[in-house]
């Protein structure tokens, strides 16, 4: 479906001294996604989830490498290409001159979609997302979760076929981002391509078929959420001692039993989630 | 692409609606004060070629003012590019790019016409006799599209509101009052004369004031404007694709 093939994005950025310095936010990233497959890209802040999202949409271009879709380069035909993607982007971009119910038009008349079909999905879609009595209401009067959902309203609107989401969970509450899996894995049940970028770990293993791994740019590993956990061992053993926190992964329960015995403080038994597996990639735990 | 040109104008047009009263109230003031105190209290002592003072001022307001409205027009969407980040949604829309300047453009010359249409019914009020021609009307139109460029461009190099207004207090201002609109740059010292014959405006103002005076009308001028729209466009087309740098 997509194929990213040593795609690299550089930016040009004032340092401390005011020098120009190249920045490179992503490094020679390649991976493909399967149709239909909700594919998560997991990794902290500044990893550039988003500078790679930015090129998949063709926001911005590549400095190097090729993005295929279906087997075509976006150089080739990129109008046909964006006629079948839908973006939930990370930052809020409203027009801000324009009521609720005029941005959801706006982008239904950016998609060439008839008047009767553009009203349909527009209050269909506002309904979804319980804010069909802000049609008329000026986005800056809503509040962050409502902001964020109204942004996952609008990138559905012309029923996208691949859809590109950038956090688009964060800020919101647990039981509105629960929907919000719900509703991502209905769009995948009936055929939509969904590529996930987020930082919360649990959000990438309920929802996601593969997970790449990303850290300063680098593609660090790429798998099933269960492959990750069963690469280090289903079971994991924590316990702190004067070293500090440890960790410890095992194939079965019996034998992470055994070990814990043979520790003097306390130890805690529990299965080994995505979270371990990106610790021990990553090497790092802060901002996560 | 003519339908995303319409979908660009059409978000302007439902902004422009909903502020109408507001947009025409302001746009009346200064164009009233220009009228008044040089019109009205200075220009009755003037005598310029033929006609009255207020018969040669008018054309030269009308050309500053579609100047100033059609670049304001577009610098709002400096702050649509950085701060709300809403260029995004035509970005990633399936619309060539030249269909978003273009409909940009035309939404200025609506705001720049509309704006016009106000001063010739408040010089008319004044007692000033105006010849408005099609071609007027065109040469009109083609300077609120030059202006509208340089506010496309400028909104989409410049990093804050701060800088758009410099450009303009340092080249709108100036051009305001040097391009031939309240007095013919003939009295101008050789050397600034020559720099002010190149610029747009200066074209604008003699062209709109000789058809209004039944003159003989340059064509050189108006192929200098045609030129200048020309180069405005790409030069716009380059700014916007370096959007996605
Ligand atoms: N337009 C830009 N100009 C300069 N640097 C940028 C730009 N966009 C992103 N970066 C840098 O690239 C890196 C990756 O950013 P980003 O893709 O936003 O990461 P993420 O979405 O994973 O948090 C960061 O260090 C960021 O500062
Ligand atoms: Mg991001």
């Amino acid at each position: 479906m997509i194929k990213i093939q040593g795609l690299i994005k550089e930016f040009q950025v004032k340092n401390k001294d005011k020098k120009t310095v190249t920045k490179r936010a992503v490094d020679n990233l390649s991976l493909h996604v399967k149709p239909g497959e909700i594919f998560g890209i997991l990794g902290p802040n500044g990893a550039g989830k988003t500078t790679t999202i930015r090129m998949l949409t063709m926001e911005t271009k590549p400095t190097l490498g090729e993005i295929y879709y279906n087997g075509e380069s976006i150089k080739k035909n990129p109008l046909e290409i964006k006629k079948l993607i839908g973006v939930v982007p990370q930052h809020i971009n409203f027009d801000n001159d324009l009521t609720v119910g005029e941005n959801m038009e706006l982008h239904g008349r950016l998609h060439h979609m008839s008047s009767e079909k553009r009203k349909q999905r527009i209050q269909e879609m506002l309904e979804f997302v319980e804010l069909g009595d802000t049609i008329n209401r000026m986005p800056r009067s809503l509040s962050g979760g409502m902001k964020r959902r109204l942004l996952i309203a609008r990138s559905l609107i012309h029923e996208p076929k691949i859809l590109f989401m950038d956090e688009p969970t964060v800020a919101l509450d647990p039981q509105v981002r629960r929907r919000i899996w719900e509703l991502i894995r209905a769009l995948a049940g009936k055929g939509t391509t969904v590529i996930i970028t987020t930082h919360y770990i649990e959000e990438a293993e309920a929802l996601c078929n593969r997970v790449a791994i990303v850290n300063k740019g680098k593609l660090i590993a790429i798998d099933t959420p269960e492959a990750f956990c069963k690469s280090l061992g289903r079971i994991t053993v924590e316990w702190d001692d004067v070293d500090g926190h440890q960790y410890q992964f095992f194939e079965s329960r019996q034998e992470a039993a055994a070990f814990a015995g043979t520790l003097e403080h306390g130890a805690h038994i529990r299965r080994t989630n995505l979270e371990d597996a990106f610790i021990e990639l990553t090497g790092r735990k802060e901002g996560v | 692409m003519l339908q995303d040109i319409c979908t660009v104008f059409w978000r302007d047009w439902v902004v422009l609606k909903r502020r109408l009263p507001k947009f025409i109230l302001s746009r009346m003031v200064a164009p009233m004060l220009y009228l008044v105190a040089f019109g009205w209290g200075l220009g009755r002592n003037i005598q310029v070629g033929s006609g009255s003072y207020l018969d040669f001022l008018v054309p030269g307001i009308m050309a500053l003012n579609s100047m100033n409205i059609s670049y304001n027009s577009l610098t709002p969407l400096c702050t649509e590019r950085i701060y709300h980040r809403s260029i995004g949604e035509y970005i990633i829309a399936p619309m060539r790019f030249n269909a978003f300047i273009i409909g940009k453009i035309l939404a200025a010359v609506l705001r720049g016409l509309i704006s016009s249409a106000i001063i010739m019914i408040l010089a008319l009020a004044f007692g000033a006799n105006l010849n408005i021609t099609p071609l007027f009307v065109g040469i009109l139109i083609l300077n609120c599209v030059i202006f509208a460029e340089v506010g496309f461009f400028a909104a989409m190099k410049m990093d804050s509101y701060e800088e758009l207004s410099q450009v303009n207090t340092y080249v709108l201002l100036p051009m305001s009052f040097l391009c031939g609109t309240f007095f013919s740059t003939r009295t101008l010292p050789e050397v600034l004369r020559w720099f002010i014959d190149v610029l747009p405006l200066t074209h604008t103002s003699y062209l709109l004031r000789g058809i209004s005076t039944q003159s003989p009308v340059a064509l050189e001028s108006v192929a200098v404007l045609v030129v200048y729209a020309i180069i405005g466009f790409i030069l716009g087309n380059k700014a916007f694709r370096d959007q996605l740098k």
